[in-house]
């Protein structure tokens, strides 16, 4: 347990009815006492009332969570208090009058992890849970946080232990009559298990993206409407709109929520053979965001041609929206969603078709994804060392291959000793003499 | 005040006092021996083999450093085997059957002709210290007290030993021996922490009683296979085995009289071995098998009497005779001594140095059995380590001789031992090492020996032979690696290998599957040249490199855990973020380096986390 105690407002800032003061460290109990007098009984919220030299500074809720039972694992208390900027300010210069410290970004989670209430998959969903902005993140979040990826890997390391247990037996106690058949039996539940290994890294990158967010670029000729677009869809002016060609020169980006997925959408500078230093530079962003992006918007103004550069575009992970459908009828052959940002015309329809598409792409499905690249390079490693299995021609050799996947799904959650081996062999086995 | 001095004094004449007196005397140190009986140094109270897969490894590791045991084993062996054949070399077990009587001849005829070595038959009694802790000598039970500079205890299960045959319970180290009462309540005086192991034996059977004709016979390798490198052939005649097994029959008599066997009737406590189970423990935890292997060891070519491997028991000896006339052949088998179970102390080896040496009492070793192990060879490999550092200690400043876990099995052997504790006697499997496809039996020599000249353990014939081989495989290696093919000269050879252009040398295809023997001398002509061992070393090499390398990035990030040192000083007390669970398994442990603390069993990915960035600020602040 951590020495020192350190607090944190656990409540959204600013004005509020009611503020959270959490706390943590093996001196907690010590400190609530020299604000609010004695201890509550543990984990009941009684009213007391927080003093500083002989001040009253409010009337709060006081809960004390005595470790090992508590979030950090440590003993921990929770000040409920009046909201509003004074009380707190008034409660803080108190606590840090009684010793205790304010906490450092993390450190809650942080001392949760070291003190094993947490495992690392599930701190990381922790803190992905409080940085989440949509619900689909908060879901994804909820679940990893919940242990859903570690009781996942945790069913993997636990059938790799017992294939490996299997080959281990059977190099180790050669004059036993081990069942003959124990080879082909590790040979089918491996492969079995690599297909579901490889299943789970085969979502598309769909849990990282819900972390990460989804990024859309909005691709077309100069004038085509892009920032208008851009506009419409966000609800505000994120960017400058003007009849002029090339008025956006540089990326400008805006933040929305496709049906709980985080969506980055992009403006771009138009598309055209410029000359103007700054202008090509723009042009060269654009491209590379466009590369970048997970979905493109083409668009094309309804009342012009339609320009090669941005046709040249064209792909399945890009979508046609004909702008200014007001002033044109759709072209033929070219297909896309007709939308007007001055009339609102077929709007709706475009977010409806985002949403789809963001939701394709990166939704949550209640199954449990992969959520960073770190546990996908691991993954990766896992199968790499699976896929020799079926050439490795020695008993020894594949042994080899299941003790390195071992060792990269432990990367991820934890390691995983010669014990657990040797305790799956000789309980499944009747070996020695 | 000392009626004579010398360097070492190794306490016990089995497997372990053997090569820690004759590893101590080999670099220089005036040692001297001490045990009950000089006949019977060199015993094997349990079953007459040495070797066998991941002991085997530790055999060749011990004659690597000029050890004893496998050349005793060699003078004694009446059936070779060498185990797993059928697979790769890393895992190939060489193992020795031995006729009971050559082998303590053998053994003792190795320790007289030990220059600086003497025995003495007399009990040791007690530990003399100064003040400040160190040891300094012995009292024998004659009251002969005897000077020294480290002491080597090596006293197997004769601490508190007590035999079990059904309800009859002989207080003993070995059948007829005497436990060493003194020497226990000497070590007790130290406040060790002790706990209590069991282990067992099968009944001894008479050979002339049974009916070989009707079993199936097991023969040994033809030519044998020396577990020595310095053994050229095996002179001994060699004998066959025989293979019976356990009958339904034999299961019922077995459940209906469990209550009676010590085990299972409560009257042992110690926890016994889980590979070398009884056969109550069998028949009780497998229930659904209907026969259990045994194998019909003879113990020595003069000697009729039959180890039948297998079936260890602590049920009474009326019981024990109905349960061998169950078995088929052995109807009609006489029992020549009952089989009994065995409780113990032990030492928890958690209170060692990586050197064996007790962390509390300066100069005191312990090796073998007493620090919970089993087997001949896990004590014998003790034993040389600790009779070499014994010998440091005598010495003076030389720095510790300690084996990693990458270098030999002894090294996994002897870190699992001080880091992680033992729950039930410690048996070497290949499964505890992490670099299995590198430390095999047969390259034991080229891990080993080089170190052993550098410490001074190594004589004169082995350092010639080694140099020797040494040479020819460094020669085979570069030709194996200048000399190569093109694909399509591969694939004009009727080799089947990728037409992707690129050159192959000889070291990179002879590991591949699709290139028979026949094809692999018919491209390299030069290979049939080799000599048999250096061949063989050419292949393993080429057959486990792929592997080797693909883990080399790994076991590098594992080597520098390896090398960041846990002060011997830490308080685990001031790392920040380790729950007091944490610190009570690191502080009885004592990790020497983050890679170790990695393995103290039950220690949290956190925890470790928690230990290292300590260790990285500490490391900041002094640089």
């Amino acid at each position: 347990m951590h020495e020192d105690v350190i607090f944190a407002l656990a409540s959204g800032a600013g004005r509020a009815a009611v503020a959270v003061l959490r706390l943590s460290g093996r001196n907690t109990g010590a400190v609530v006492e020299v604000l609010a007098g004695r201890l509550p009984p543990p984990r009941h919220a009684s009213l007391r009332r927080l003093r500083h030299g002989g001040e009253l500074l409010d009337r709060a809720l006081v809960l004390w969570f005595p470790g090992p039972a508590s979030y950090t694992g440590e003993d921990s208390a929770e000040l409920h208090l009046h909201g509003g900027p004074a009380i707190l300010a008034g409660v803080a210069e108190a606590l840090v009058a009684a010793g205790a410290r304010p906490a450092e970004p993390g450190e809650f989670t942080r001392r949760a992890f070291l003190n094993g209430k947490l495992d690392l998959t599930a701190a990381e969903g922790i803190a992905d849970l409080i940085a989440a902005e949509t619900a689909g993140q908060r879901r994804q979040a909820l679940r990893q946080a919940g242990g859903a990826l570690a009781s996942l890997y945790g069913d993997w390391t636990m059938r790799l232990t017992a294939l490996l247990a299997r080959q281990e037996a059977f190099i180790e106690f050669e004059e036993e009559d081990l069942p003959a058949d124990l080879d082909d039996a590790v040979a089918t539940a491996a492969a079995a298990l690599r297909a579901e290994i490889a299943g789970h890294l085969a979502d598309g990158g769909r849990g990282e993206r819900l972390r990460e967010g989804l990024h859309i670029a909005i691709l077309g000729a100069p004038n085509a409407g892009k920032s208008s677009l851009l506009n419409a869809l966000v609800g505000r002016e994120a960017a400058i709109v003007s009849a002029r060609a090339g008025t956006t020169r540089d990326v400008v980006e805006a933040r929305l929520d496709l049906g709980g997925v985080p969506v980055t959408l992009a403006d771009t500078a138009g598309l055209r053979d410029a000359t103007d230093e700054i202008e090509v530079e723009g042009i060269r962003r654009a491209r590379r965001r466009a590369e970048e992006a997970d979905l493109l918007l083409l668009l094309f103004a309804a009342d012009r041609e339609p320009d090669a550069e941005t046709l040249a575009w064209r792909r399945p992970e890009a979508l046609v929206v004909l702008s200014k459908s007001d002033l044109g009828a759709a072209l033929p052959g070219l297909g896309g969603l007709p939308v007007s940002a001055r009339t609102g015309e077929g709007l709706p329809a475009l977010r409806a078709r985002l949403e789809a598409e963001a939701l394709a792409r990166a939704g949550a499905t209640g199954e449990t994804l992969l959520t960073r690249p770190r546990h996908r390079a691991a993954l990766q490693d896992a199968l790499a060392w699976l896929d020799t299995l079926p050439t490795a021609a020695l008993p020894e050799l594949r042994a080899e291959a299941l003790r390195a996947a071992l060792r990269a799904i432990g990367r991820i959650t934890g390691r995983v000793g010669v014990e657990a081996v040797l305790d799956v062999v000789f309980g499944e086995f009747c070996i020695g003499k | 005040m000392f009626d004579t001095t010398c360097d070492v004094v190794v306490i016990g004449g089995g497997h372990a006092g053997c090569e820690a007196a004759a590893a101590a005397a080999r670099c220089g140190a005036h040692t001297l021996l001490l045990t009950h009986r000089l006949e019977t140094i060199g015993e094997m109270s349990c079953n007459p083999a040495i070797g066998g897969i991941g002991k085997g490894h530790l055999v060749r590791e011990i004659d690597a450093l000029d050890g004893l045991m496998a050349r005793a084993a060699d003078a004694a062996g009446i059936h070779f085997k060498l185990l797993n054949r059928s697979k790769g070399p890393a895992v190939r077990g060489p193992r020795a059957q031995a006729d009971r009587r050559l082998y303590r001849e053998a053994m003792q005829a190795l320790l007289h002709a030990t220059l600086g070595l003497d025995l003495l038959a007399e009990a040791a009694e007690d530990l003399l210290f100064d003040p400040a802790g160190r040891i300094i000598g012995v009292v024998t039970a004659a009251g002969r007290r005897i000077g020294a500079a480290a002491v080597v205890i090596t006293t197997g299960t004769f601490l508190r030993g007590e035999i079990h045959i059904g309800e009859r319970r002989i207080p003993a180290g070995r059948v007829d021996e005497a436990p060493s009462v003194g020497l226990a309540d000497s070590l007790s005086r130290l406040g060790l922490p002790l706990a209590r192991l069991k282990t067992g034996t099968p009944p001894r059977l008479d050979g002339r009683s049974i009916d070989w004709a009707g079993l199936e016979a097991e023969l040994g390798d033809d030519p044998p296979e020396p577990l020595s490198w310095l053994t050229e052939r095996i002179a001994n005649r060699q004998v066959a085995c025989a293979i019976t097994a356990t009958t339904p029959a034999t299961h019922a008599l077995i459940r209906a009289n469990l209550h009676r066997s010590a085990v299972y009737g409560g009257r042992i406590a110690g926890t016994g071995p889980r590979y070398c189970p009884s056969i109550e423990d069998k028949v009780v935890r497998f229930a659904e098998r209907q026969r259990h292997q045994i194998f019909l060891e003879p113990e020595g070519l003069e000697d009729d009497t039959v180890y039948p491997n297998g079936i260890s028991t602590s049920l009474p000896e009326e019981i024990q005779a109905a349960l061998i006339a169950s078995i088929p052949g052995l109807e009609r088998a006489r029992i020549r001594r009952p089989g009994y179970a065995i409780e113990y102390d032990f030492v928890d080896p958690r209170s060692l140095l990586p050197t064996l040496e007790l962390r509390t009492t300066p100069g005191l070793f312990l090796a073998g059995q007493i620090n919970g192990t089993t087997g001949y060879e896990e004590a014998a490999a003790q034993g040389l380590m600790a009779g070499l550092n014994a010998a440091c200690r005598a010495g003076g400043t030389d720095p510790d001789r300690i084996l990693t876990r990458g270098e030999a099995y002894t090294g996994v052997l002897i870190d699992d031992l001080v880091l992680q504790g033992v729950t039930e006697p410690y048996r070497m499997l290949t499964a505890r090492s992490e670099y299995r496809l590198a430390l095999r039996a047969d390259n034991a020599g080229l891990r080993l020996t080089d170190r052993g000249l550098a410490w001074g353990c190594v004589g004169a014939d082995r350092a010639a032979q080694h140099a020797r081989f040494k040479a020819a495989v460094a020669d085979a290696l570069a030709r194996a690696r200048s000399d190569g093919r093109t694909p399509a000269q591969y694939a004009a050879a009727g080799v089947a290998v990728n037409q992707d252009g690129r050159w192959r040398s000889a070291l990179e295809v002879l590991a591949l599957p699709a290139l028979s023997p026949t094809d692999a001398e018919r491209l390299f002509p030069w290979l049939p040249d080799l000599p048999p061992k250096v061949r063989a070393e050419l292949e393993a090499q080429a057959l486990y490199a792929p592997y080797l390398e693909r883990q080399s990035a790994e076991l590098r990030i594992l080597e520098r855990e390896e090398k960041l040192p846990i002060p011997s000083a830490l308080d685990f007390t001031e790392v920040a973020g380790l729950s007091a669970e944490m610190r009570q398994r690191l502080a009885t442990s004592r990790p020497a380096t983050l890679g170790s603390a990695g393995r103290v069993p039950g220690i949290t990915p956190a925890a470790l986390a928690a230990l290292a960035v300590h260790l990285r600020r500490a490391e900041v602040r002094f640089t």
